[in-house]
């Protein structure tokens, strides 16, 4: 009966040396060690794909490097990723791949100088295009006001 | 009548047609390089084409841009799949030839292959006199702006990029090119500074 009572507080005392898993609060069951590494890993994928996306992809047309699967593409997304495991901050990144390629591998070009064109030009034509529409519209309500007041003057006196 | 509509309207237009125009005239696959001018990236190749004396080199032997100061280097990327560098291939070794008396160095860099294609496309091209390297991941490629091959960058004794061309580039102006350097002084007057891995 004894050596009995001595199994159980001793089985009771090893299970509580047993490390369990805890629980988090959303109730995911992850290792410390593995959790911040993960989110890490994901900045990084998250960062490398937001970048890739502004880079135009020099062996197709009008493609990113994130959305081309040309193997220059995928060659320049992993320099991408190595430059941000290296430290390098995102405009660092841009600036070197300018320096190879010219602005031109940006898609969407910097706002500066003879670029604002391409910012400019379309609100503008938008606006020049609703101005036009609103006159035509404007000269086409007017006009059976006019017909009217002249066939109205040409129409036989009534008695 | 509307004669002052119409010239607001062509007033209108006018820019938007002058941009358009100037658009046509400009190659839209044409890359506008801005390293010609600037310091050359630099670059540690492996050799695993030798080339033929007196421009051979060791296979498994690292070729650097630093160790070349002085010397006009010409790069040439191509692949074995790229049916241009076909053309142009036999005018590179033919100038090479040409310049061996000169401190010009030549080399092959193979763009996105495997050796063992390099190496057959180079046998079946009748050799090639200066050697040839790998660049794996393409690093150096994107380091110099590559977007496609064949492309040729020429390279001063100073380490500067001095000329650029894409597509197969004929002898004439390669020689022209080369020429135009050794007659400037470039590669004789050229420093011959610390050697840069």
């Amino acid at each position: 009966m004894t050596s009995r009572v001595l199994g159980v507080v001793l089985g009771a005392a090893v299970l509580a040396l047993v490390p369990t898993p805890r629980l988090t609060a959303q109730g995911a069951n992850l290792p410390p060690v593995i959790q911040p590494r993960n989110a890490a890993d994901s900045l990084l994928e998250s960062r490398t794909t937001e970048l890739a996306r502004e880079l135009r992809c020099p062996v197709c047309q009008g493609l990113s490097i994130q959305d081309s699967p040309s193997e220059l593409s995928q060659q320049m997304r992993a320099l991408v990723k190595e430059q941000i495991v290296s430290g390098k901050s995102d405009e660092d990144v841009l600036a070197y791949f300018v320096s190879k390629y010219g602005e031109w591998i940006l898609l969407a070009p910097k706002a500066r100088g003879f670029n604002l064109v391409a910012y400019l030009l379309p609100p503008l034509l938008l606006v020049a295009g609703a101005v036009g529409v609103w006159m035509l519209v404007k000269s086409w309500t007017r006009q059976p006001q006019v017909v009217s007041a002249s066939s109205g003057a040409e129409a036989p006196p009534e008695d | 009548m509307n004669w002052r509509r119409a010239a607001w309207a062509s007033l209108a237009a006018a820019p938007v047609v002058t941009l358009l125009a100037w658009g046509m005239t400009r190659d839209p696959n044409e890359i506008h390089s801005p390293l010609p001018g600037r310091e050359a990236p630099a670059f540690a190749l492996r050799v695993f084409a030798p080339g033929e004396p007196p421009l051979a080199r060791t296979v498994g032997d690292t070729l650097t841009l630093g160790r070349m100061r002085g010397k006009i280097v010409v790069l040439n990327f191509w692949a074995s799949w790229c049916l241009e560098c076909r053309v142009e291939h036999r005018d590179l070794s033919t100038v090479a030839r040409q310049m061996t008396d000169k401190p010009v160095q030549f080399i092959g860099v193979l763009y996105n292959d495997v050796a063992s294609a390099g190496l057959d496309w180079i046998q079946g091209m009748s050799g090639q006199a200066y050697p040839g390297v790998l660049d794996p991941g393409a690093r150096t490629a994107i380091d110099y702006g590559l977007y496609g091959v064949p492309e040729t960058f020429v390279i001063d004794g100073k380490g500067r990029v001095a000329y650029k061309h894409t597509g197969a580039i004929p002898a004439e102006l390669l020689t022209l090119k080369i020429d135009s350097l050794l007659a400037a002084g470039s590669a004789a007057s050229a420093p011959t500074g610390p050697v840069v891995p």
